[in-house]
């Protein structure tokens, strides 16, 4: 099983939910995050003043599936949540070893 | 004169209309442009101010300003409204009852003092704070409105100031200045609003208020009254329109924050002339004191680095004194019985303003400074770095404005 976290642009969220779902990926952990990249920040104008937003504000989207469905996943949220500009976000794809799912006691990808 | 009913009605809801600039109009409209971790603080000052002065309004503060004592103060003899009975007509405006008057001018004085919170916002001790509105409200407030509105001095020498651009604007915006220059500027000197829709209501709140403020100034429900509400509301319009559009042209972003303070910048420049001026004054008077401010806040502001945190020096100073010096070139025959030099009367009112602006402003800066000082040596007028890296409304108050459930 691998963990896909997508870091993304907020207002992607429901095209990359919507991609998601259309692939029969049925759910995700949703996260208001703050960083930055290559994008670094922006400013703001308050009365004349310039404010400069170090931590921009983006959503990072976790997904665990089976090993063999990550391209496919890593490639539905690619395609949904790119508009080309700088700041678009990124994916990282990493291994887990256990899942659990609580109410049933049904383990790894019966409990996905 | 006998007790006019009708002006009675006005003046009543015009002190209620007076009541809701400080609580809450300027209470929230400070608290918006306030970092998320001190608003409430902020809106903590400027109520305890309404209340800490109004109080000394009651014992002290009425007497000193409107009995008749000497040209720079009042006398005792209306010491805790000694020997006023609810029926008695007011001395300084005989269709009013007495009562009244005290009431109405109560809300002036304890604006005037609120106001200067917004320069000391998110640094300042609270007990600091209550000491300044007592020494201030008594050593500035009380003197200079006698001056004015009293029967002092400069009401002799025919300094006109309608509803209190010296009194008040300019005092508050002084003060402010000094005590912001004392105080030093936050370790995080920015402003991060923390909720424009906040300023936006309290934009509007102060707008409305203002109709009891500069139209209840005449003091009677008569036409100068109307044309002086009128007025009003065209000055902010206009000083909302232009302050947008100078951003606009200067940054490229119509900003709404520029849009409530162009029209904070308008209401606190026309007050002064808001009973001498016909419509186009009030056209005129919006866009000067949109220009002047918007120059007082975005340029002097930033060359000379004080931190008038929400800027009321630069715009209720510098817009009150503006308002006052117009009133001596707009003055309408039309509209009362002063001629400013636009209309043929000389350079005589002019020179009144003239001396009105500089005699206030240099009596408000060397007795705030000194109030500001001995108060920083007596107490402190800042917070720890670390309460103010924290916010107020945890350190000072134990409280935040929005609370997470987990």
């Amino acid at each position: 099983m691998k963990k896909i976290e997508a870091v993304i642009k907020p207002f992607k969220l429901d095209d990359v939910k919507e991609a998601l779902s259309e692939i029969g990926i049925t759910g995700m952990t949703v996260t208001e995050v703050k960083g930055y990249g290559r994008q670094q920040g922006h400013s703001e104008l308050y009365r004349g003043a310039e404010y400069v937003v170090d931590f921009l504000p983006k959503v990072k989207v976790e997904v665990v599936v089976p090993a063999d469905r990550v391209d496919e996943v890593v490639e539905a949220i690619t395609q949904a949540a790119r508009t080309g500009k700088i700041g678009d976000g990124k994916i990282f794809v990493m291994d887990v070893e256990k899942v659990v799912r609580i109410r049933t006691g049904e383990e790894d990808e019966e409990a996905l | 004169m006998k007790i006019v009913a009708a002006d009675n009605v006005f003046i009543f809801v015009s002190t209620a209309f007076v009541l809701l600039m400080s609580v809450p109009a300027l209470a929230i409209f400070y608290a918006g442009l306030t970092k998320v971790k001190s608003m409430l603080n902020t809106i903590v000052m400027v109520m305890v101010a309404f209340g800490v002065v109004s109080l000394l309004w009651l014992m002290y503060g009425y007497s000193l300003t409107f009995s008749e004592g000497n040209g720079f103060i009042g006398d005792l003899s209306y010491l805790f409204l000694h020997g006023i009975l609810p029926s008695d007509p007011a001395p300084a405006a005989p269709n009013l009852y007495h009562y009244l008057f005290i009431f109405f001018q109560m809300t002036f004085a304890a604006i005037a003092v609120a106001l200067m919170a917004g320069a000391f916002v998110e640094r300042m001790k609270f007990v600091s704070w209550i000491v300044v509105c007592i020494a201030w409200a008594t050593l500035v407030y009380f003197p200079v409105a006698h001056w004015i509105w009293g029967g002092g001095w400069l009401s002799q020498l025919g300094t006109l100031d309608f509803a209190g651009g010296l009194t008040i604007h300019e005092t508050s915006g002084l003060g402010a200045l000094v005590g912001a220059l004392l105080l030093g500027r936050r370790k995080d000197a920015m402003m991060l609003p923390s909720s424009l829709p906040l300023t936006a209501i309290g934009t509007g709140l102060l707008w409305f208020g203002w109709f009891g403020f500069n139209g209840g100034s005449a003091l009677a429900m008569s036409a100068q009254a109307v044309s002086a509400a009128f007025v009003t509301t065209i000055a902010a319009i206009v000083g909302g329109l232009v302050w947008m559009g100078l951003e606009w042209i200067k940054f490229k972003k119509p900003t709404s924050l520029g849009l409530f303070t162009g029209i904070i910048a308008g209401l606190a420049t026309i007050t002064p002339a808001s009973g001498f001026v016909d419509i186009g004054g009030g056209i005129l008077i919006g866009i000067v004191g949109a220009l002047v401010c918007f120059w007082a806040v975005v340029y002097l502001k930033n060359r000379f680095k004080y931190d008038d945190s929400l800027d009321v020096f630069g715009v209720h100073g510098v817009g009150g004194m503006v308002g006052a010096l117009m009133l001596g070139f707009l003055a309408s025959p039309d509209i009362a019985d002063t001629k400013g030099l636009l209309y043929g009367g000389g350079f005589g009112q002019l020179w009144s303003e003239l001396v009105g602006i500089v005699v206030v402003g240099l009596y408000t800066v060397i007795v705030s400074y000194g109030i500001f000082k001995v108060v920083d040596l007596w107490l402190g007028l800042r917070v720890s770095k670390d309460d103010e890296q924290e916010g107020l409304d945890e350190t000072i108050h134990g409280e935040k404005a929005y609370v997470k459930e987990y």
